[in-house]
């Protein structure tokens, strides 16, 4: 009998689906759901009482770093910071070196995200060749290789002709066009929000208006192309008012927001520690109380992590010079549950089922908790409290801007394709 | 005091201090052998990754006079250019054994950065567009002094006038002088204001000539050549017309007002007069006071904290 064929089964959780949420154990076998049922008997016991069990959590923004940057995280590390945040697929951005604007480094990362085996690496494809914002990758042959979600993220596709023929090809071919909404010509430099702590700084900032801008434009091309699209890391006020019309309208439109988003402010850039840097930047609570707003009232399909590993000895530049970005797959959901209070379904739904259509593996994640589904599990609480360590992830990199808080929610297991990938917050190689 | 970052850092209490503290250094320096040897075994890293005349020159000059070592440390001939970072060169000058370090950069933050790599002091000598506490200690000891006060500018109005945005003086200078109870009026173009200012403790104006005639103290800044030209400054013509401080703008100025300028000046640009025309100017005076203000500063952190050494003889 091969591993995959011994049963587990995940005892005394509270399962959740779409039509509801009921307390029963789940049984898996060959890695797909068996039974869901009460009593259930396996060869391996996962203890899940006072816990969820819902399908993995999906990631639409994840930086792997390989190829080119293994120093800072490979596919493997990558993969098991995925899984240790209860992630059965993520979503590869392609701001690799070289980027992912070519059928062979697509095959690269996938096949790479294959053999690690510790969740489903979905490579996303580039907009433009190179991410230089001028001219458009190869979207069929990628698309042949099952890409579906497509960005130059890091940077805005500038030119608004590119982007409106990008858009036109995208909604005849069946694939997603994801933006990172920046006007670079406002953020010449940026290293923060534009607002008082910025300028008391002196820091060049980053003002909120170089993402409504690129947000305006875009909704405006969608509502001309009718093709659909998704806004990368929301992190304004006015971009939440944005989509929320825009959705308003019945524009094929989603948005994302990331944890941190949802967390933390400008000021904890005082210190000048770039652990804080982040693109878009971290900004006022003004703009955090629209985001949860956002996020609870459906404005904001997904929470997307943007999980951005860098070396130490990058980010220990000065706070100008190191590199934008945070770690977030490890961390997901214990921070969005410390920020605000969502219902487990909605968490669910965020994490999950929306993210998993949005990347367009639907077919394969955020799927039911039911008999013959395939068994990418997350088995995750929301009121275990522990303490962030930059020291016990299991990224290769440690720029977690949470170190030494105290966060609430845990996830305790991960099943990715019926093998226990993470068992009692450990993983399993 | 471990170190001095920041004027933020300074009580306004600490601030009075200081500037007694370079009263008595003032003395010294009026000596005919100018020297004493409060600082003597201690070893100051003068480490500048920016280009600098009176600045790393006036600190260097303030150890030397206090008897202290100086190692000196110019990014552009060491092995930055071999792609060493700072980390690195802080880590090793520190295994050289350094009290102190003296550090200008480009980068806001840097002085503040590099206190975790090392146990010596860091004395901010400039750090991007962030803060110069040194030049805000020395004006403020410039203006104090000129009117015949120990610790309070209360009563008077200094006008900072140009580009306030990209300006380490401006942020110091601004935050000294209203905790003295100066009030403070910033004069530049739109462009040249940081965004948002409304926290900060100044009032805006938009002409030179709507406050020349009436301030203690013109305060002018460098204009920083690489910034014309571009969306900064559309038009140096046009900023000129504004902003400069021609001969004819020098005549309407009070009696008893003070020109200053934190150098290097832009003849012909922001300083359209000659100075040394200009009865009030202490422009000269700010270069004089900045070796006295720095001894105080380097003898507040590295000394023994007994003001006696100051009284002894010669080194």
């Amino acid at each position: 009998m091969s591993a995959n064929e011994k049963s587990i089964v995940i005892k005394g959780g509270t399962v959740i689906n779409r039509d509801g949420s009921v307390i029963a154990d789940v049984l898996v076998i060959g890695g797909v759901i068996a039974e869901v049922g009460e009593n259930l008997n396996g060869d391996l016991v996962l203890g899940a009482t006072g816990c969820f069990v819902s399908s993995g959590f999906v990631d639409l923004h994840t930086h792997l770093r390989e190829p080119g940057k293994e120093e800072a995280e490979t596919i493997l590390t990558g993969s098991h910071a995925a899984a240790k945040g209860g992630y059965t697929a993520v979503v590869a951005m392609p701001n690799t070196d070289p980027s992912q604007d070519s059928v062979a480094v697509v095959q690269f990362v996938r096949e790479r995200g294959r053999i690690s085996g510790f969740c489903d690496v979905e490579p996303s494809g580039c907009i433009t060749i190179g991410r230089h914002g001028q001219q458009l990758v190869p979207f069929a042959d990628l698309a042949a290789q099952g890409v579906r979600i497509f960005t130059d993220d890091g940077r805005g596709v500038q030119d608004e002709n590119v982007m409106r023929a990008a858009l036109e090809i995208s909604g005849l071919i069946g694939i997603t066009l994801a933006q990172h909404c920046e006007v670079e010509s406002r953020t010449d430099g940026a290293v923060m929000h534009e607002g008082e702590c910025c300028s008391a700084m002196g820091v060049p900032g980053w003002p909120s208006i170089a993402e409504e801008e690129m947000l305006r434009r875009d909704i405006e091309l969608v509502r001309q192309t009718g093709a659909p699209m998704h806004f990368l890391h929301l992190s304004t006020q006015g971009s939440v008012d944005l989509v929320r019309s825009a959705k308003a309208e019945g524009l094929a439109v989603t948005a994302e927001v990331t944890p941190h988003h949802l967390a933390l402010i400008d000021e904890l850039l005082s210190g000048f520690d770039s652990v804080f840097k982040v693109n878009p930047p971290l900004r006022r609570p003004s703009d955090i109380e629209a985001l949860k707003q956002g996020l609870i009232d459906g404005t904001i399909d997904a929470v997307a992590t943007d999980h951005a590993p860098h070396a130490p000895h990058t980010k220990e530049q000065p706070l100008d010079e190191a590199p934008p970005g945070m770690l977030g797959l490890e961390t997901a959901l214990a921070v969005v549950n410390t920020a605000l209070s969502l219902d487990p379904r909605r968490i669910v739904e965020v994490m999950s089922w929306n993210p998993a259509r949005i990347a367009g593996i639907a077919d394969r994640h955020g799927r039911p908790i039911a008999v013959g589904e395939p068994a990418h599990l997350a088995v995750w609480d929301t009121t275990t409290v522990w303490q962030v360590s930059k020291n016990n992830l299991a990224s290769k990199s440690k720029n977690t801007p949470y170190h030494g808080m105290e966060v609430r929610g845990r996830v305790r297991h991960t099943l990715f394709g019926g093998k226990v990938v993470v068992e009692e917050g450990k993983l399993i190689s | 005091m471990k170190h001095l970052l920041s004027t933020v850092d300074l009580s306004t209490q600490d601030i009075v201090e200081m500037l007694e503290t370079a009263d008595h250094m003032a003395e010294i320096n009026s000596r005919p052998q100018p020297k004493v040897p409060a600082l003597r075994g201690k070893t100051i890293a003068s480490v500048f990754f920016e280009d600098s005349t009176r600045t790393r020159l006036s600190f260097e000059t303030s150890a030397k006079r206090l008897s202290a070592e100086v190692l000196t440390f110019i990014a552009s001939s060491s092995s930055v250019n071999k792609g060493e970072s700072l980390r690195d060169t802080v880590e090793t000058l520190t295994a050289m054994g350094v009290d102190a370090f003296v550090i200008r950069h480009k980068s806001s933050g840097t002085a503040l950065q590099i206190t975790q790599w090392t146990d010596a002091a860091v004395i901010n000598a400039g750090d991007g567009w962030h803060q110069h506490p040194t030049q805000a200690l020395l004006d403020a000891f410039t203006i104090t002094r000129s009117f015949g006060e120990k610790s309070t500018m209360q009563g008077r109005t200094i006008a900072i006038v140009g580009d306030i945005k990209h300006s380490r003086v401006a942020r110091s200078n601004i935050d000294v002088f209203t905790r003295l109870g100066a009030k403070v009026i910033v004069v530049a173009p739109d462009s040249l204001l940081p965004h948002p200012m409304e926290q900060w403790p100044v009032e805006v104006c938009g002409h030179i000539d709507d406050v020349v005639a009436k301030v203690d103290v013109l305060y002018m800044l460098r204009m920083q050549r690489e910034r014309m030209g571009t969306a900064s400054i559309p038009d140096v013509a046009q900023y000129n017309k504004q902003f400069a401080l021609t001969p004819e703008r020098a005549e309407l100025m009070a009696p008893h007002a003070l020109l200053m300028h934190p150098g290097p000046m832009n003849r012909g640009v922001e300083m359209q007069v000659d100075p040394s025309d200009v009865p009030g100017s202490r422009i000269l005076q700010q270069v004089t006071n900045g070796i006295a203000v720095r001894m105080a500063v380097l003898f507040s952190i590295l000394g023994n904290g007994s003001s006696a050494v100051l009284q002894g003889g010669q080194a």
